[in-house]
């Protein structure tokens, strides 16, 4: 089918405008824009740099300067070829009576709200706004659009409910503010469409479900309402199709689906080093000259890494070289926003070599012209990598160019699976969210804000978002009695009820404190708590605490309780030395030590993709596949072959081998580090109760090993211990009942949804405190519930995050499942090659396994041991 | 893996009846799980445990000369008299918070006054002494529940009960039996809520917690802060936080960090020295 003849679509003023500036509508934005004017809703998957953007807008666009052509059109900004509107069809005069309108906010408000459009960015919001001014002004559209984040003055907020823009720019937590206030009905009430950018990225997680209840509020406020999606390539278009439209009660309903034409295909290579490849660690400092010449030889390049420790480490180590003092910056999530827009500005002013960053760049903006984009490390996933590997060269035409560099020899495995993924152009972004219990909680109370509601209604209206199309009738009772009373057995606190039911039977909040709590707690974004970073002068001699000093940051405050007054550290560009804790913030001076103690971070946020594993074990399998591979990678394979061996893609290798008066049992799941230390502290629990004393274990993201002072080995052929049963799904059973108890992620992921459902408030109003004064701890709050009401909701929702987050739950039943009967052991007498690099992981990983309680022991050990030398 | 051996009337040097509980300032080791079918038996492991060595004999404390057992799950015994102090119950704290629209779960107090009765029933005290914020506010005795109210006169049944008042409920309050008493002087000892610093003092108020480091792992515990002169007891409420000993306010009382961190473990105590104890 040819794509609609572009007069038919286009008004003739757009086509001169892309005409005037040598552009010519690209095919993807006319059939999205033909779908659009069908009344359809939309999904458009294009490539970065694809004219996405613009594709979104354009049936706003166009209907917006049809809408202004039929009233009086009155220009602002500077209009150029304002003699150009109303060539196209003439207005009867009798329609420039209508628009003698106010003249406050521009005049042109009068339709009302016609577009919304969301980003998962704030930063996105402002840009895209300002890029879509250009077209406006040019055009001289007659359209008046404005961004809405947590930045915008009380004011004009208030302003822009009672006086909206044509088009609105904002956030899925200022959508759900905006739906939790009585204007609702009449600020929404002439919406015509929504807007929905990074579509693939939003819908992953919490965030998304709470976006998917308050379009689902939309189309119920607005019969006809219609939406676009825009998004990278996804695995699963069909599912984000689902999002975009209210589902039916029976069966589906989805959005059209217009995919752009596909770019170059990428050059992706892995660096082939001259030097020896590490064994283990992230660093890549094997590489690093190679990576400088890299730098010195391209315009731009985009330096990826996979955590802010690492983006820390790499800048430092590239400035150590830096010989020819190129423009190469920093740039993560953890800087101050003020640091981070100097580079942005820099970057798309084009005064950078390089810029070294995490996934704070992954997302939209546009970085100018950048030629490289070199990833550090594992690519973990082929659609990550991909997309970032398309913020290198934005024509189109010509192909996007990247070099990965593997940091050790499991991550060459990585590198090289992903490659081939690239040149597949396989894709393996997560399935779909089930929409999460906590977040329903906070949208219930947000619907009660704004508007007494019926239990029937909000149900069939929740029902209608993707996310909960599958619902159960009494998880959302459940909601509603957390909401009203916090959903306990026992009664206790009808009285102190939030929500309350009418005569009319609807719901409705019991106080206006109650919306306006609301309102300062929403959102799902639970971040770690964050202590700020400030520098200060070093002490010397003295107890006094020097104070002052610039903001240098945010770090977790978990990687703070590690240190000890005197340690070093790398921050923000610099070697830090920690000094002091004085309430929420972190003091510390420069040092001039020249080797950091860089403590052990967290490898990465993102685990292996299943498919990328599935691709890893698979070239493990394939001894032709090597062939591909870097000798010293190959030879590495080719001795474990011969000491142990490597197993077919779908079985799991157990090696048992005795070390240094210890025994390890080392198995290869290729699961992510997640999975496998939720498979470490089941496995350790098993052998604990089989009476093989385990020690403790480690995982990385391909192996898990676990050591202790039984011979494993010996009691495997001996028959006392079978592999099947130890690694038997049911270890998802009680055993992970009984670790859930304890388990410190389990309390972290608990904390979220106590957050985000509303049992704890993150702020009061009139005071904004962190968790550290909060006066009641989760934790306890988790004990209490898990022993008097374990079917909570809030337990439930922590459960199933658990399944999908920080435990990995589900994946580990997966792998589980898939081994089943087929585990192969390798009894040995000496550690193999796959080993070497987990082991190594021994000390620079947290050594799990042991009770908090044995590691008070073995403090309160060691002091006795001290007083008595 | 260790789990409660009810032991009535056993000897001092029996294990906690609290032990296994993993009642340590939200920082739980095991718990006997509902959810966990019975078929299973929770047999003790016998696990290697890192040193494991003699530490300080577990439970004694010396305050003023007099030795004080105190137990892992934060009460303090005095065998020569029979008596039994806990601090900063702190009931009815869920309830206050949901009055105030945060709906913690109603379980707090029963919870509470199960552990405290635990303990009643393996030390059989002659009298038991509450150190004060025993309710987390005056409204907190008119919120009890009629089976909780049913519960605490059970433990009061038999016994003397103290309740001394503190800064959460400075009233004597009505329906909830016992005596009130500001302070109680017992030989060498007074027992009050806030602390003084005088010598042979026992009181609350602080709840104090200790953080050590070991292996980058870090373990946050209640703990009993004392230097041989005076005592500041753990909190024993189900939702009572607590507050670093390395905060000023125990540096005000102790002066220096010369005192002691004893911090509660499953089934024992471990002793830090103050100074060896991390900031939060």
């Amino acid at each position: 089918m040819s794509p609609p003849k572009p007069p038919d679509l286009l008004p003739d003023i757009f086509t001169r405008w892309f005409a005037g500036r040598g552009w010519e509508p690209r095919a993807h934005q006319l059939k999205l824009l033909a779908k659009a004017r069908q009344g359809r809703s939309v999904l458009l998957i294009a490539p970065t740099g694809g004219g996405k953007t613009l594709a979104g807008f354009l049936p706003t666009l166009v209907e917006l300067s049809e809408r202004k052509r039929d009233s009086l059109p009155r220009l602002r900004g500077r209009v150029r070829e304002g003699d150009d509107i109303g060539t196209g069809q003439i207005p009867p005069p009798a329609a420039l009576r209508a628009a003698t309108s106010p003249a406050s906010g521009g005049g042109e408000g009068k339709g009302g709200l016609h577009t919304l459009y969301i980003s998962p960015l704030k930063a996105l919001a402002v840009d895209i706004a300002r890029n879509l001014e250009t077209p406006v002004r040019e055009m001289g559209l007659p359209i008046r659009l404005e961004t809405r984040t947590g930045d915008t003055p009380a004011s004009k907020r208030m302003r822009q409910r009672r006086d909206p823009p044509d088009i609105l720019l904002t956030t899925p937590e200022q959508l759900a503010l905006l739906l939790a206030t009585a204007d609702a009905p009449f600020l929404f009430g002439t919406l015509k469409r929504v807007v929905l950018d990074e579509l693939h990225s939003l819908t992953t997680s919490k965030r998304g479900d709470l976006l998917s209840l308050g379009l689902a509020r939309l189309f119920a406020l607005v019969p006809g309402l219609t939406t676009v999606g825009l998004s990278a390539t996804v695995a699963e278009p069909h599912e984000l199709c689902r999002f975009l439209v209210p589902q039916p009660l029976d069966g589906e309903n989805a959005a059209d689906l217009v995919i752009a034409q596909a770019g170059a295909q990428p050059q992706v290579t892995m660096l082939d080093t001259e030097a020896r490849l590490p064994w283990a660690g992230h660093s890549a400092r094997h590489a690093l000259t190679e990576i400088y010449d890299l730098i010195k030889r391209h315009t731009t390049t985009l330096v990826f890494v996979n955590t802010r420790s690492q983006t820390e480490f790499m800048f430092q180590e590239l400035w150590r070289v830096n010989d020819d003092n190129l423009a190469i910056a920093l740039h993560h999530g953890s800087l101050d926003v003020a640091q981070r827009r100097k580079v942005e500005d820099a970057m798309t002013a084009g005064k950078l070599r390089a810029v070294v960053c995490t996934s704070s760049l992954d997302l939209g903006v546009d970085w100018g012209d950048v030629d490289l984009v070199i990833n550090i490390g594992a690519p973990k996933g082929s659609s990550r990598l991909m997309q970032r590997v398309g913020r290198s060269n934005h024509r189109l035409d010509e192909p996007s160019k990247a070099v990965l560099v593997p940091a050790n020899r499991f991550e060459v495995l990585e590198c090289s699976a992903a490659i081939d993924a690239v040149a597949d152009n396989a894709q393996d972004t997560p399935p779909l969210r089930t929409g999460a219990l906590d977040v329903l909680c906070q949208h219930v109370l947000g619907r009660a804000c704004g508007e007494p509601f019926l239990s029937d209604e909000l149900f069939a209206e929740v029902r209608a978002a993707a996310p909960y199309a599958t619902l159960t009738r009494a998880d959302f009772d459940a909601a509603v009695d957390f909401v009203a009373t916090g959903g306990y057995a026992l009664k206790a606190y009808e009285r102190f009820a939030k929500i309350r039911q009418g005569k009319d039977g609807k719901w409705r909040v019991t106080h206006p404190r109650v919306a306006q709590r609301y309102r300062m707690n929403v959102g799902t974004i639970v971040e770690a708590d964050m202590l700020k970073v400030r520098l200060v002068r070093s002490r010397r001699n003295t107890s006094m605490i020097p104070r002052g000093g610039r903001l240098l940051g945010q770090v977790e405050e978990y990687f703070v309780e590690m240190l000890s007054v005197g340690d070093t550290f790398v921050f923000a560009g610099e070697i830090l030395k920690y000094e002091a804790l004085v309430e929420d913030e972190v003091y510390v001076s420069r040092s001039t030590a020249t080797d950091p103690k860089v403590p052990a971070y967290e490898g990465g946020k993102f685990p292996l993709s299943t498919y990328l594993a599935a691709r890893v074990r698979g070239i493990l399998a394939d001894p032709r596949a090597w062939r591909a591979l870097p000798d010293q990678v190959r030879e590495w394979l080719e001795i474990q072959q011969w000491r142990s061996l490597l197993p077919p893609a779908g079985d799991l290798l157990v090696e048992t081998f005795p070390r240094a008066a210890k025994y390890y049992l080392v198995c290869y799941p290729f699961e992510g580090r997640l999975a496998h230390q939720t498979l470490g502290m089941l496995l350790t629990r098993r052998l604990e109760r089989l009476r093989m004393k385990p020690l403790g274990f480690v995982a990385n993201e391909y192996a898990l090993a676990v050591w202790g002072v039984g011979d494993l080995g010996l009691r495997i052929a001996r028959g006392e211990l079978s592999l099947s049963a130890l690694f038997d799904e049911d270890m998802l059973g009680d055993d992970l009942e009984e670790w859930l108890a304890e388990s410190a992620l389990m309390k972290r992921t608990f904390r979220s949804c106590a957050i985000i459902a509303g049992l704890i408030e993150r702020r009061f109003p009139g005071e904004e405190k962190s968790r550290r004064q909060l006066t009641i701890s989760t934790d306890l709050v988790y004990d209490v519930l898990r022993k008097h009401q374990p079917d909570h909701i809030l337990l439930r929702a922590a459960r199933a995050d658990a399944a999908t987050g920080l435990l990995d739950i589900k994946r580990l039943g997966e792998m589980l499942s898939r081994v089943r009967g087929r585990i192969v052991h390798k009894a040995l007498d000496h550690v193999t090659p796959l080993a070497v690099p987990v082991l190594l992981e021994i000390g620079r990983e947290t050594v799990y396994g042991e009770a908090a309680d044995a590691l008070l022991a073995e403090a309160a050990d060691e002091l006795i041991k001290e007083a008595m030398s | 893996m260790k789990r409660a051996v009810l032991n009535q009337g056993a000897c001092l040097s029996s294990p906690s009846p609290l032990a296994g509980e993993g009642w340590g300032g939200g920082y739980a080791a095991t718990s006997a799980h509902v959810a966990s079918p019975p078929s299973r038996p929770a047999a003790p492991v016998d696990l290697p445990r890192k040193g494991g060595g003699e530490g300080s004999k577990r439970g004694d404390i010396v305050i003023a000369a007099v030795a004080l057992s105190a137990d892992p799950s934060g009460a303090l015994y005095w065998p020569e008299h029979g008596l039994l102090a806990v601090a900063d119950l702190h009931l009815e704290k869920g309830s206050s918070y949901a009055a105030r629209g945060q709906f913690l779960p109603p379980y707090d107090t029963a919870a509470t006054l199960a552990r405290l009765g635990r303990l009643i029933a393996h030390y059989a005290p002659r009298c038991v002494v509450a150190l004060g914020d025993s309710f987390h506010d005056c409204g907190g005795p008119t919120r009890l529940s009629a089976a909780d109210r049913d519960s605490l006169h059970g433990l009061q049944r038999g016994r003397d009960w103290i309740w001394i008042t503190g800064n959460h409920d400075p009233e004597p309050a009505a329906g909830i039996g016992g005596v009130f008493q500001d302070t109680l002087t017992l030989g060498a000892l007074t027992f009050r809520h806030l602390p003084t610093g005088a010598s042979g003092d026992v009181c609350g108020h602080l709840h104090p917690v200790a953080r050590i480091s070991q292996r980058g792992r870090a373990v946050r515990r209640r703990c009993f802060a004392a230097d041989g002169t005076r005592m500041v007891m753990p909190a024993f409420g189900a939702f009572t936080g607590g507050l670093n000993v390395r905060s000023a306010a125990f540096a005000d009382l102790f002066g220096t960090l010369a005192f002691t961190a004893h911090m509660l473990g499953e089934d024992r105590l471990y002793a830090f020295h103050a100074r060896r104890c991390l900031a939060d």
